[in-house]
C-alpha cells in the first residue's frame, strides 16, 4: 500500500491506482468529463488537474493519469488549481457553447463568459474522445473514431457514412459527458435494417 | 548519383569478421588516388534547389569536351550539404581544396579549363571575405569552416552518401567492429556515460543516463527494447537533422546498430519525417548496402548480434516529433500525443522499454564509442560535452549550418561563422532554439552556448540560431514570423528602409517573374522559393 496526503488527509491507495482513484474512493470531489470507470484514461479535458506538492516544488497534474507515490501531497482545489480549472473552463465555453452541461460547470466555478471566440454557437461536443474509446474497449467494435486534426478533428464513423460496424448499442450516447452524441448516432449507425415498428408484417 | 546496382562488385560480397572489414577497406583505400583531381559538387537540399545537378552535368560534359577523361580522369563526386547553404550551388576541386561558390552550368568550362587544365583557381568564382574584401581560395582558410569543429559533420561534402565505399575509405563502421568484439554491451554504455553526451533534441537530458534506466527497465520488464532515431526535425529554420540524414547516413545508422549492440535491441525505427524525401531515400540506400556487407541484419559482422531497422516515414504532423505522438504513429495510429508519467525507457514503444533519441545524438555515438568517452568529455565544456550543431538563419552574412563546440561565446557564432550582420548594421538579437526558444538580445552576446546556460537565459539549445539587426526587423517580429511558417525566415519579407540588410542582396537575380527585389535565397529547397513566396508578389519596392 502507498500512503500520502490529499488535501492534507493522510490517505491509502494501491500500487498503481491513480490520484483520481483514489480521491474518489475517499470520497474527495474531482471534476472530470472525459474520464469513466469503464475504460482506460486519457487525459483529454484535462479538468481534473491537481497540485502535486514534492518537498519545495509543486506541479499541476493530470489526476486521472498521475500514478500515486509514497508521500506525495495533493492539492484538489488549491487556488493555482481553480484558476487552471477556470482557463480550461474558458477555452470549453468556447468550443462548445451549445452545450448546457459546461455552462453549469463554468458557472460553479465563475466563469460565465469566454474571452475566447466561439465559432460554432450550437456546438456540444468537446472532443474528449470517451465515445471512440467506450466503442472500442468495451463494446468492442471501433464504428466511430476521431476524424482530421486540429481545428478539423471531429467525431464520426468511417468515410463519414452509417458505420457497417455499428450495433447501434448507444453506449457512447451513454457515456458522453455533453450529451453531443445524441445528436450524432443517427449519422453513425445509419437507416435501421430491420424495421421494429409494432403491426409491421 | 550512384545507387545500389552500382555498387562495385568485387567487394560486394558479405563480411564475415572484422578483419574482412579492414580488408576490404584497405582494398578501397589503395584503389583510390589522393592525388587524383576530383570535383566535389554539393547535393544538399540548399544547393539542389539552386541548380546543383545543373552545375554537375556541365561539369560533367565540360570534362569530356575538353578530353580529360582520358588523360587524368577527373572524377565528379556529388555529397551532402557543405553547410554553406547561402553560397550554393557550392563546388570544390580536391586535391588542392579549392572552394567554388555559386557556380552556375556556364562556369562549368572555365573551371575545367583554368583548375584542371592550368591548375589555376577561377577568381570571380571564389569566396570574398566580406570585411577585407579578400579572396579567399581554399576551404580550410574561409573563416566559416574554420572556426568549425567537425565531429558529427565530418563526413558530410566529403563522402558520396549512397556510395557505402566512400564511408568505409574514411572510417566508416569502425566503432561497431570495435564494439562487436573488443566491448562488451556494457563498456559501450559507460563509454557513453563517461562521454557526457546530452541529447541534441533539445531537452539535453543525458544519454548515457537514459541507456541506464532502459537497461533498468528492460532489467526489471524483460525483453524487446527497442532503439528509434527521432528524425521529425520540424522546427522552422532547423535543418541540421536533414543535413545529417542526407549527407552521412552510414553514421546514423551506425550510431544505432551500437546502441542496439549495448541495449540488446534488435529492431530499431529511423521515424523520418515526409518532407524529407532525399533523407528518406539516402537512408534506405545506406540500409540496403550495410545489410549487403553484412554490417545490418542477421549476424552482423559474423559476431552473432542480429538487428534490423526500418524508416517509418512521417505524414506530415508536426506533433509526431514528440515522444508519444512519434510511438503511435509508428505503431500505426493517428500521431497524437498523450500525456503520461512514465517515461519511455520504461514504456515506450508498444508499451515496451525504448530508446528515442535524435538523429545528432546517434551520429556522435560512432565516434565516441571509437576514440572514447574521455576524448569526446574533453571536447566543449563540463556538463555540455561534445560540439553542437546549429542552423545559422536570418540577418547573417554567412546562412548555413555549422558545428562548433560547446560553450563557445554567442558573439563567436554570430561574427566569425556568421560573418556578421550585413551591411554593417548593428546586431540586436538572436534567437536559438526555435518556437519553444528564445530571444537573446546584446548584452548576453558573451553567453556561452551549452544547455545550461541557454536554458538560465530563457531560451533552449538545438535548433537554429537566427540573428536579427536592428533596424531590418523587431525580434519579436522575428519571433512572431517564427512560430507562423518556415519559410518566413528565408523569404523574410524585406523591410523597404534597409535594403542592405538582406543576407540575400548579393545573391544572383531570382526566377521570379516580374523580376522582384528579393532575389532567391539557398536555405529552402521547396518551391516557395522561388515563385510562391509573398514577397515575391511585389513588383515594385523602393529599394529597387
Amino acid at each position: 500500500m502507498v500512503s500520502f496526503k490529499i488535501n492534507g488527509e493522510t490517505v491509502q491507495a494501491r500500487q498503481g491506482w491513480t490520484v483520481l482513484e483514489t480521491a474518489r474512493q475517499h470520497g474527495v470531489h474531482i471534476p472530470t468529463l472525459c474520464h469513466h470507470e469503464a475504460v482506460e484514461p486519457s487525459g483529454a479535458c484535462r479538468l481534473c488537474v491537481v497540485e502535486v506538492v514534492q518537498g519545495k516544488w509543486s506541479k499541476i497534474v493530470i489526476s486521472c493519469m498521475y500514478p500515486v507515490a509514497e508521500g506525495i501531497e495533493i492539492l484538489t482545489d488549491s487556488p493555482r488549481v481553480k484558476n487552471v480549472r477556470r482557463w480550461i473552463l474558458e477555452m470549453l465555453l468556447a468550443e462548445c457553447p451549445g452545450s448546457k452541461e459546461i455552462r453549469a460547470l463554468a458557472a460553479e466555478y465563475g466563469v460565465s463568459a469566454s474571452r475566447f471566440a466561439a465559432h460554432h454557437p450550437d456546438e456540444q461536443c468537446i472532443l474528449c474522445g470517451l465515445c471512440v474509446r467506450v466503442c472500442k474497449e468495451v463494446v468492442g467494435v471501433s464504428a466511430i473514431s476521431t476524424i482530421g486534426r486540429g481545428v478539423h478533428k471531429k467525431i464520426g464513423s468511417p468515410y463519414q457514412g452509417p458505420a457497417e460496424a455499428c450495433v447501434a448499442c448507444g453506449s457512447c450516447v451513454t457515456v458522453c459527458p455533453t450529451g453531443a452524441m445524441r445528436a450524432r448516432l443517427d449519422a453513425v449507425r445509419g437507416e435501421p435494417k430491420v424495421k421494429l415498428a409494432h403491426g409491421a408484417k | 548519383m550512384s545507387n545500389i546496382s552500382a555498387v562495385p562488385q568485387p567487394w560486394a560480397e558479405r563480411l564475415n569478421s572484422a578483419a574482412d572489414l579492414e580488408a576490404l577497406r584497405q582494398r578501397l583505400e589503395a584503389g583510390q588516388d589522393p592525388n587524383r583531381p576530383e570535383i566535389i559538387v554539393c547535393h544538399g537540399t540548399g544547393c539542389l534547389a539552386n541548380g546543383s545537378p545543373q552545375a554537375a552535368e556541365a561539369l560533367k560534359k565540360a570534362i569530356k569536351d575538353a578530353g580529360l577523361d582520358a588523360k587524368v580522369v577527373p572524377g565528379i563526386k556529388i555529397t551532402g550539404c557543405h553547410g554553406f547553404c547561402s553560397r550554393g550551388p557550392l563546388v570544390v576541386v580536391r586535391p588542392q581544396g579549392l572552394f567554388y561558390q555559386r557556380v552556375q552550368p556556364e562556369d562549368a568550362q572555365e573551371i575545367v579549363q583554368t583548375t584542371l587544365i592550368e591548375g589555376k583557381p577561377v577568381d570571380r568564382l571564389l569566396y570574398v571575405d566580406p570585411v577585407s574584401g579578400e579572396h579567399i581560395p581554399h576551404e580550410k582558410d574561409i573563416p566559416f569552416y574554420k572556426h568549425q569543429e567537425r565531429i558529427v559533420l565530418r563526413n558530410i561534402g566529403k563522402v558520396d552518401p549512397t556510395d557505402l565505399g566512400d564511408t568505409l575509405v574514411r572510417g566508416g563502421y569502425q566503432a561497431l567492429a570495435k564494439a562487436l568484439f573488443s566491448m562488451t554491451p556494457e563498456e559501450v554504455v559507460q563509454q557513453v556515460e563517461a562521454s557526457g553526451l546530452r541529447g541534441r533534441g533539445g531537452a539535453g537530458f543525458p544519454t548515457g543516463r537514459k541507456w541506464r534506466s532502459a537497461l533498468a527497465a528492460v532489467a526489471k520488464k524483460g525483453g524487446p527494447v527497442y532503439v528509434v532515431v527521432n528524425g521529425d526535425e520540424g522546427d522552422p529554420g532547423a535543418f541540421m537533422d536533414r543535413t545529417i540524414m542526407e549527407g552521412d547516413p552510414h553514421a546514423v545508422l551506425e550510431g544505432l546498430i551500437l546502441g542496439a549492440y549495448a541495449l540488446g535491441a534488435h529492431q530499431g525505427y529511423m521515424y523520418v519525417r515526409a518532407e524529407y524525401p532525399v533523407a528518406i531515400k539516402h537512408l534506405g540506400i545506406a540500409m540496403e548496402q550495410a545489410r549487403a556487407l553484412g554490417l545490418l541484419g542477421e549476424n552482423i559482422l559474423g559476431s552473432g548480434f542480429s538487428f534490423d531497422v526500418q524508416v517509418n516515414r512521417g505524414a506530415g504532423a508536426f506533433v509526431c516529433g514528440e515522444s508519444t505522438a512519434l510511438f503511435t504513429s509508428i505503431e500505426g495510429r493517428a500521431g497524437e500525443p498523450k500525456p503520461k508519467y512514465v517515461r519511455s525507457v520504461e514504456e515506450g514503444l508498444w508499451g515496451r522499454p525504448t530508446v528515442l533519441n535524435n538523429v545528432e545524438t546517434w551520429a556522435n555515438v560512432p565516434q565516441i564509442v571509437e576514440k572514447g568517452g574521455a576524448w569526446f568529455a574533453g571536447i566543449g565544456v563540463p556538463h555540455s560535452t561534445g560540439t553542437k550543431v546549429f542552423s545559422l538563419v536570418g540577418k547573417v552574412n554567412n546562412v548555413g549550418l555549422v558545428e562548433v563546440p560547446m560553450g563557445i561565446p554567442l558573439q563567436d557564432i554570430v561574427e566569425k561563422l556568421g560573418g556578421g550582420v550585413p551591411g554593417g548594421q548593428p546586431f540586436k538579437a538572436v534567437q536559438t532554439g526555435g518556437p519553444s526558444g528564445g530571444c537573446l538580445p546584446e548584452r548576453l552576446l558573451d553567453l556561452p552556448l551549452d544547455f545550461d546556460a541557454l536554458t538560465e537565459a530563457g531560451s533552449m539549445m538545438a535548433a537554429w540560431a537566427s540573428a536579427a539587426c536592428a533596424r531590418c526587423s523587431t525580434a519579436s517580429a522575428r519571433a512572431r514570423a517564427a512560430s507562423r511558417t518556415s519559410w518566413t525566415c528565408a523569404a523574410w519579407p524585406r523591410p523597404s528602409r534597409t535594403a542592405p540588410c538582406a543576407p540575400w542582396a548579393a545573391a544572383p537575380p531570382t526566377r521570379c517573374s516580374p523580376p522582384c527585389n528579393t532575389s532567391r535565397t539557398s536555405t529552402w529547397p521547396t518551391s516557395r522559393t522561388t515563385s510562391a513566396r509573398p514577397g515575391c508578389a511585389r513588383t515594385s519596392s523602393p529599394t529597387a
